[in-house]
């Protein structure tokens, strides 16, 4: 009952830092908020038995992807005072209806009382990363290679003429 | 040996980075290579039969399968990436440019051959997204206002796409325990009506949906088409759209989900919507290469309209249609390219007799936009004919009339456009234009033969190429 209680409250807060990131005024805090929802995510997974999964969110989403994003936001020029308060006005005005729609959702959901037959898979506590990504999927791991380099060239092709400029 | 699809561009593009600045010249004719060894491999027995690898090379023995239907999309996606790199000469110039165009073509290549051969969809969905960034960075390519917008509508549409897709994934993992098409189609055999299939096929199709961009899922097309580079459009609306959209909605209907009445309702629907308002869209556009986007949406409803009869002949039909439209658009686009190459625009009001000036693409224009429409004894014809028969025989006669319908509609913008721009007098400024150079009148010349030679031995055609596709 306990653990059950840890989830949701994790899960609240996960759903809190969401709605911060998507409705605050700021850049910056909206990175730091997709941060904090990471890291609330993480600590879900972790509780849910996958620590493998747990570990990347937490250095790729939760880490490397808000240290590109706030060196990226250190990069622009600050909106002016009067910016930030129309630009807070227009936030608050277009997403009003986000947290009446979750709490609606919220309650709709747990009125429903769902049940579902499905297969959970094997905690990745019990199986190896290593045998998962070199034997059981190689290709995956050759698509994210070919990602990264399809990542790479986007990169140098945007940025190499910014730079000449 | 199918892995040599990815893995021998894959060498080459890592190869390609070490060569020097003269050797980074040869980047084009690298991936021209690249596209004919594909063409050898779909009639290459050997390459085809996909035998285990043995000793050191069973490193790279991954999943991976073809049938008719892939081998089809590998002809056409070797076939688009030649004539796009024929098209993109005088395009992109400047020296780095043109080698960085080359490797994302490359990596364009491996994602769509990625999506074609797998037999995983959570590796179809890796691939997937491989095509698609590789598309997104190729639609921005010139950095301009216009070609940076189409990227960032294509970019966000792509994203909500992926959403839907990947927690269809997620929804059929939790269903089946594995993500290879074995293990799904085996879950789904056991408890084929529950209601998280029903919510797990809706959303992967809504996801599809919009990567084919069929209507009411379309936003991003003609921007994305027509602010795009003429190669990239050519690619776009040659295979990306079709791979990423069209056949991956084929693959997991026939290898994973299977027809019901409601889903083949649905694919009835959208096809039919796509097919009518993507023809009047079309009728109403100014720029030509927006008139072909909105063109592709109608020609894409065409394939959902054969595909959701669900028949074999349907289905043949479908995939018949989306190898022409593949040969037709790709050569229509090949046509806008050099036209804008010539006079600059896009713009159909400001030009007209043009076929007395560029005599190549005015006839091989003219064969495309009558194959476009549907007129005997071109290659169009006989898909859109199948497509109807394929309606008729099940029973969808009001769907088989409204298909006829369309067809007149696309001759009409077809024979709008061709007025508009290649006949009557030649438009004031317009007297110095001429023909347009190798590097555009050779994919159209080579894709006019296509459509006639499709056209006139469609017998031999459909009984050796298109109707073993679907005798499975």
């Amino acid at each position: 009952m306990l653990a059950l209680n840890i989830d949701i409250v994790v899960l609240f807060l996960m759903a809190l830092s969401a709605l911060w990131t998507v409705m605050t005024r700021s850049l910056l805090r909206s990175a730091i908020g997709l941060a904090l929802t990471s890291a609330m995510l993480t600590i879900l997974m972790f509780r849910l038995h996958a620590p493998l999964a747990a570990v990347f969110e937490l250095s790729v989403c939760s880490g490397l992807i808000s240290v590109v994003f706030i060196a990226t936001i250190s990069l622009t020029q600050p909106m002016s005072q009067e910016k930030v308060l129309q630009h807070m006005k227009d936030r608050l005005e277009r997403f009003w209806y986000l947290p009446i729609l979750l709490i609606l959702t919220g309650i709709v959901l747990s009125f429903l009382n769902l049940k579902f037959n499905l297969i959970l898979p094997a905690p990745e506590i019990e199986k190896d990363p290593r045998i998962v990504l070199w034997n059981q999927r190689p290709l995956d791991l050759l698509g994210q290679i070919i990602m990264l380099l399809t990542g790479a060239f986007g990169i140098v092709i945007l940025f190499r003429e910014a730079k000449k400029k | 040996m199918l892995s040599l699809l990815i893995l021998i561009p894959l060498a080459f593009l890592l190869l390609m980075n070490f060569l020097t600045l003269k050797g980074r010249r040869m980047a084009f004719a690298v991936v021209m290579a690249l596209s004919f060894f594909q063409i050898y491999a779909v009639f290459c027995p050997t390459i085809m039969a996909n035998r285990p690898l043995h000793g050191l090379a069973s490193v790279f023995d991954f999943t991976l399968a073809v049938d008719g239907l892939s081998r089809i999309m590998l002809l056409c996606i070797a076939i688009v990436i030649f004539i796009a790199l024929l098209v993109a000469a005088p395009f992109v110039k400047e020296e780095d440019k043109r080698f960085y165009f080359a490797g994302l073509m490359i990596l364009e290549l491996m994602g769509l051959n990625g999506v074609v051969m797998v037999r995983d969809i959570f590796s179809m969905y890796v691939f997937w997204e491989v095509a698609a960034a590789a598309s997104f960075i190729l639609i921005a390519l010139q950095k301009k206002r216009d070609p940076l917008e189409g990227a960032f509508k294509y970019l966000i549409f792509s994203s909500v796409a992926t959403v839907f897709v990947l927690s269809a994934i997620a929804i059929i993992l939790l269903i089946s325990g594995d993500t290879s098409f074995a293990a799904i189609r085996e879950a789904l055999r056991v408890s084929p009506h529950s209601f998280l299939i029903t919510l797990a096929v809706g959303i992967f199709l809504a996801g599809l949906f919009m990567k084919a961009g069929v209507m009411p899922f379309h936003g991003y097309l003609p921007d994305a088409y027509a602010s795009a580079p003429a190669p990239v459009s050519i690619l776009l609306a040659g295979v990306v759209t079709k791979t990423l959209g069209v056949y991956t909605a084929m693959r997991i209907v026939i290898d994973l989900f299977g027809f019901s009445a409601s889903l083949q309702s649905i694919l009835l629907c959208i096809g039919l919507i796509s097919a009518i308002f993507g023809a009047l869209a079309a009728m109403g556009q100014k720029d030509l290469k927006r008139l072909l986007a909105y063109s592709s949406i109608s020609q894409v409803g065409y394939i959902f309209l054969g595909f959701g009869c669900g028949t074999p002949l349907g289905i043949a039909a479908a995939i018949f249609h989306i190898f022409n439209h593949t040969v037709f658009k790709s050569l229509l686009f090949v046509n806008a390219a050099a036209v804008e190459d010539r006079t600059g625009s896009l713009d159909m009001s400001r030009m007209s007799g043009l076929a007395s000036r560029m005599p190549v693409t005015g006839t091989t224009s003219v064969l495309a936009s009558l194959s476009a429409s549907g007129v005997p004894p071109l290659a169009g014809f006989w898909s859109k004919l199948f497509i109807v028969l394929a309606l008729w025989q099940c029973g969808h006669y009001g769907v088989a009339a409204t298909a006829v319908m369309a067809s007149l509609l696309t001759l009409a913008y077809m024979l709008l456009f061709q007025r508009s721009v290649f006949f009557g007098t030649l438009e004031k400024g317009l007297e110095g234009v001429v023909e347009a150079g190798f590097g555009l009148t050779l994919p159209a010349i080579i894709l006019a033969v296509l459509i006639v030679g499709i056209g006139l031995f469609f017998p031999y055609i459909v009984h050796t190429v298109i109707f073993p596709v679907v005798s499975y």
